[in-house]
């Protein structure tokens, strides 16, 4: 699960980095956001199911809608033990 | 007249409020144990600043669901008096008690200084000591303050009178130099500045004393 600013919202953090990436000296870094990545494994009978819980926590709990938007990957799920 | 503290692991302004309420002014305050339940004979409930649960994940998103916070939500719908101080105030955001969000800094500084407010009480029942318009001195002391909430929402919260302290030099670059908000009852106030500090006069001055007092009518 993926979290990331909203573009409206002013990131400082990004903007910091984006600084220090000029001055490693690496160039045409125009645009540089932070967010953060959440790894979750989760048990559920289906992928549907899987899909919903994981919708839940991230609109609920991972990221807060009114600054971040948040986007869901799954991966294939695991073999049956 | 009692008032409850809610202490979360990671709390440390509890008995700055304490010390305030009890020891400045003569309020029984009681402390509120973030797995307790129990409200009963409160007359108000303050969520002190700190670091509640490490803000881990974000501040204020993890105490959202912390037993004590679910009857501190029916406190506040009944129109039972809630204050948001600091961490406090990032808490009431997350769980939908006042509008908008607290993120970093726009310089990225932890701020910890005095600063300069502007007060409109309007219908908020926690500024009823202050006059319209006069400015006092409450210390600032955290790294995500910078308010944001969308233009248009902010326009709707400055037109019903909830937009209640304005920096008067804005130190975080919050949307519309907010401060602190109240919600459309008045019952619940939520600023980043801390008025328990401003309520002895041996931290260097007692602005803050009026906004605790008025519990005491």
């Amino acid at each position: 699960m993926l979290v990331s600013l909203r573009p409206s919202v002013l990131d400082p953090a990004g903007e910091a980095t984006r600084a220090a990436a000029a001055r490693l000296g690496v160039e045409g870094v125009t645009r540089l956001r932070i967010g953060k990545a959440v790894e979750v494994e989760l048990e559920a009978p289906d992928a549907a199911s899987a899909r919903e819980r994981l919708e839940l926590l991230s609109d609920r709990l991972f990221a807060n809608p009114v600054i971040e938007d948040w986007s869901l990957e799954l991966a294939d799920p695991a073999p049956e033990a | 007249m009692t008032l409850g503290v809610v202490v979360f692991p990671g709390s440390n302004c509890d008995r700055d409020v304490q010390w305030a309420a009890q020891g400045c002014l003569g309020i029984e305050t009681r402390f509120l144990w973030h797995e307790e339940r129990d409200l009963s004979g409160l007359e108000a409930v303050v969520i002190p600043g700190g670091f509640s649960y490490g803000d881990y994940l974000r501040c204020g998103a993890i105490a959202r669901f912390a037993p004590v916070l679910q009857e501190v939500a029916t406190f506040a719908e009944r129109g039972g008096r809630v204050l948001g101080i600091c961490n406090g105030f990032q808490v009431l955001t997350e769980m939908g008690l006042l509008p908008g969000a607290l993120t970093r800094n726009e310089k990225l500084h932890f701020l910890c200084e005095p600063a300069r407010l502007r007060v409109e009480p309007g219908a908020c029942a926690w500024l009823q000591g202050y006059a319209s318009g006069e400015e006092v001195t409450f210390p600032i002391a955290h790294g995500e303050g910078r308010y944001q909430i969308d233009p248009d929402q902010l326009q709707a919260l400055e037109d019903r009178g909830q937009v209640v302290l304005r920096y008067s030099r804005n130190p975080n670059g919050s949307v519309g130099d907010v401060a602190g908000l109240t919600n459309r009852a008045g019952n619940v106030l939520g600023l980043m500045p801390h008025p328990e500090r401003a309520c002895d006069p041996t931290t260097g001055g007692i602005d803050g004393r009026r906004l605790l007092a008025s519990l005491l009518g």
